[in-house]
């Protein structure tokens, strides 16, 4: 993959596949042996929603010329292939439709991208069917077309078209797997985002913890920090520039700030005393944080800019973490004042605290939705389990039920919660994901354990 | 928090080590004159006053813990952070050798079990370790020589996930600096 810098992603916008119709050299249809076709399609509609079932065809994109490429793919042609099986594995690892991928399906020649073989596909069973291109230009740069049809309606049913850096060619099968679930289930796109995480090895009592990032899906994994000193919890800023995290470098627990551009970081406050726990507002110009004076701990946030940090919380309990409500207005936050960690909310200035959690045990790590309708928690009663509420406390709901599952994190669209399960005994830990169903639970690949999972919001 | 009688308890008993250390310490101090001892284990301890020849160096963390009876380290409920009568008599004997060597300082480090999760733990944390500063304060420690830090879940003592496990990793622990 790329090495230690961040390339800036020159992802240009749909006027690309105006400007070039596929045309020109056919390459023969590299029709590869139809497989077995990959268990039909089921009659039965899920509860909510039937397009969960849509039978998808994702065959390799074509190219006009089998080039060579500037990405780690190969050239134009595997590139196609690999790019149908990203957006294969992004849809088919989070549970949505029933895609089969390019392996079993036979390959569009350039010019049918655009005219699709119909019998073909709906030969095979297929509903819908995506279909792309991969064009290496002169100046190493990638145009990548993606297409949606419907099988059975003969039609087209959108069309995107992108002009990226080789390096960023996974964005391209990341935005095209976003059309495609954007347009059948009209929700909002997630894939084309990025993680940050705690990266975790070593024995229990002497874990090694760096701060790494990656893409959604696990790929273009990077390790920020050494492992020297401890990192902990980190947050993508909304303009995935830089990343707040907690770090004993120099011995004490204190927030910093890290450039990801300059690779440089920079403490949020100037006092020495301990702060942990950091979140952005959603417009990045608000740090959120937790700050310890002589044993408690309150609520806090800054500007970006600097200057004079506001008290939000004022109390002998600890007041901790929070979360912003998509529209800033609003704090979620987790507060013992009652005796036992609860949720509350109160306004973005402090004022009208409430606490909203009424479940027994304990409720802690609220996160509130980009969507703003529900706030996933860690609800502690024995075991920790993910749950979500409605912001007013109601309609309680768990997502996960094993020994210890926490922090969750939300996808751009409020549709997915990532979070870490720790193992007994072992205390190894690992990032997972749920959907909003509970149904459609998995381990996400990362090269080293993983904890503290912050998902970012979708990318320009 | 501590009941007062127990409190009272707790102070007689520390005057009586304040006695013994009165006696450890002049031992000790012609221990100083010898060559540093490159570290015998912690058992071949105490009781009698020749016995700090072979003993730890007198001021170091080995020869803290021997004086604090051996708990450099107190222990709480879960999410508790009260100092019961068991952790007064550790911090008893802590503040007694922390008297006598007024150039040590100590950091108080506040640690969690398992079973919280991560930002109130790291909180939990800074409440434990200051619960025990404010004690040794209480018994007239210099607030300026003590320092405190939370660890959160990050240090576990104990590696199992076992209540057993859990009860020995909620915990606070006295760490002396030269």
């Amino acid at each position: 993959m790329k090495p230690w810098f961040l390339t800036f992603a020159a992802l240009i916008a749909a006027p690309a596949l105006a400007q070039q119709p596929p045309q020109a050299v056919a390459s023969a249809p590299a029709a590869n042996a139809p497989a077995a076709d990959e268990g039909g399609l089921s009659g039965e509609v899920s509860d909510e929603s039937e397009w969960q079932d849509l039978g998808i065809a994702i065959p390799a994109f074509a190219t006009n010329q089998d080039m060579a490429t500037q990405t780690n793919a190969g050239s134009t042609a595997s590139l196609g292939r690999t790019l149908a099986e990203v957006i294969t594995a992004n849809l088919k690892n989070n549970g949505l439709f029933k895609p089969t991928g390019p392996v079993s399906l036979p390959r569009p020649a350039y010019e049918q991208v655009q005219a699709p073989e119909y019998p073909i596909w709906s030969g095979r069973g297929a509903e819908m069917l995506v279909q792309g291109f991969v064009r290496a230009n002169p100046d190493g740069q990638l145009t990548i077309g993606c297409y949606l049809y419907d099988v059975s309606l003969k039609q087209q049913l959108a069309k995107a078209g992108w002009v990226v850096a080789a390096a960023d060619w996974r964005r391209a099968a990341h935005k095209c797997a976003d059309m495609v679930y954007s347009r059948l289930s009209g929700e909002s796109p997630f894939f084309d985002s990025r993680v940050a995480y705690i990266a975790e090895t070593g024995p229990k009592n002497h874990r090694m913890k760096r701060l790494a990032i990656m893409d959604s899906d696990g790929a273009n994994h990077r390790f920020i920090t050494t492992g020297q000193a401890t990192a902990l919890t980190p947050r993508f800023s909304p303009d995935y520039q830089s990343i707040l995290y907690l770090s004993y470098l120099n011995g004490n627990p204190r927030i910093y700030v890290y450039d990801l551009n300059a690779n440089t970081q920079k403490l949020i406050t100037a006092n020495k005393y301990p702060t942990f726990a950091p979140r952005w507002s959603p417009d990045g110009k608000w740090i959120l944080y937790s700050m310890a004076i002589a044993g408690n701990t309150d609520v806090y946030k800054v500007s970006i800019q600097g200057g004079e940090p506001i008290k939000l919380t004022d109390g002998p309990g600890i007041d901790v973490g929070g979360s912003f409500s998509p529209d800033g207005t609003k704090i979620v936050f987790e507060s013992d004042r009652s005796g036992s960690q609860q949720v509350y909310v109160m306004n973005a200035d402090g004022s009208d605290q409430k606490r909203i959690s009424f479940f027994g045990g304990r409720a802690a790590t609220p996160e509130w939705s980009p969507r703003g309708d529900q706030i996933a928690f860690t609800h502690i009663a024995g075991n920790l389990r993910i749950a979500v509420m409605s912001p007013g406390g109601g309609d309680l709901r768990y997502l996960t039920d094993s020994w210890q599952d926490e922090a969750p994190t939300w996808a751009p669209n409020g549709r997915i919660i990532q979070f870490f399960r720790t193992e007994r005994n072992s205390g190894k830990a690992a990032i997972w994901q749920v959907d909003l169903t509970g149904r459609n639970e998995r381990r996400l690949p990362t090269p080293v354990d993983g904890s503290d999972p912050a998902w970012g919001p979708i990318r320009p | 928090m501590t009941a007062p009688l127990g409190f009272r308890t707790l102070v007689l008993l520390g005057a009586g080590a304040l006695a013994l250390s009165a006696c450890s310490s002049t031992g000790s101090k012609s221990a100083q004159q010898l060559p540093p001892d490159p570290g015998n284990a912690v058992a071949t301890s105490t009781n009698t006053p020749s016995s700090t020849l072979n003993g730890p160096n007198p001021g170091t963390q080995a020869d803290f813990l021997i004086a604090a009876g051996g708990s450099d380290t107190i222990f709480f409920d879960t999410d508790q952070y009260n100092i019961d009568t068991v952790d007064a008599a550790a911090l008893q004997a802590q503040a007694q050798w922390l008297l006598r060597y007024q150039g040590k300082r100590a950091s108080l480090e506040g640690h969690c079990d398992e079973r919280g999760t991560r930002d109130y733990n790291l909180a939990l944390g800074e409440r434990r370790a200051n619960a025990a500063k404010n004690y040794l304060v209480g018994l007239g420690v210099d607030a300026a020589r003590l320092t405190t830090i939370s660890y959160g879940k990050e240090r576990p003592a104990a590696l199992g996930s076992s209540e057993d496990a859990w009860s020995k990793n909620r915990r606070a622990v006295t760490i002396t600096i030269d």
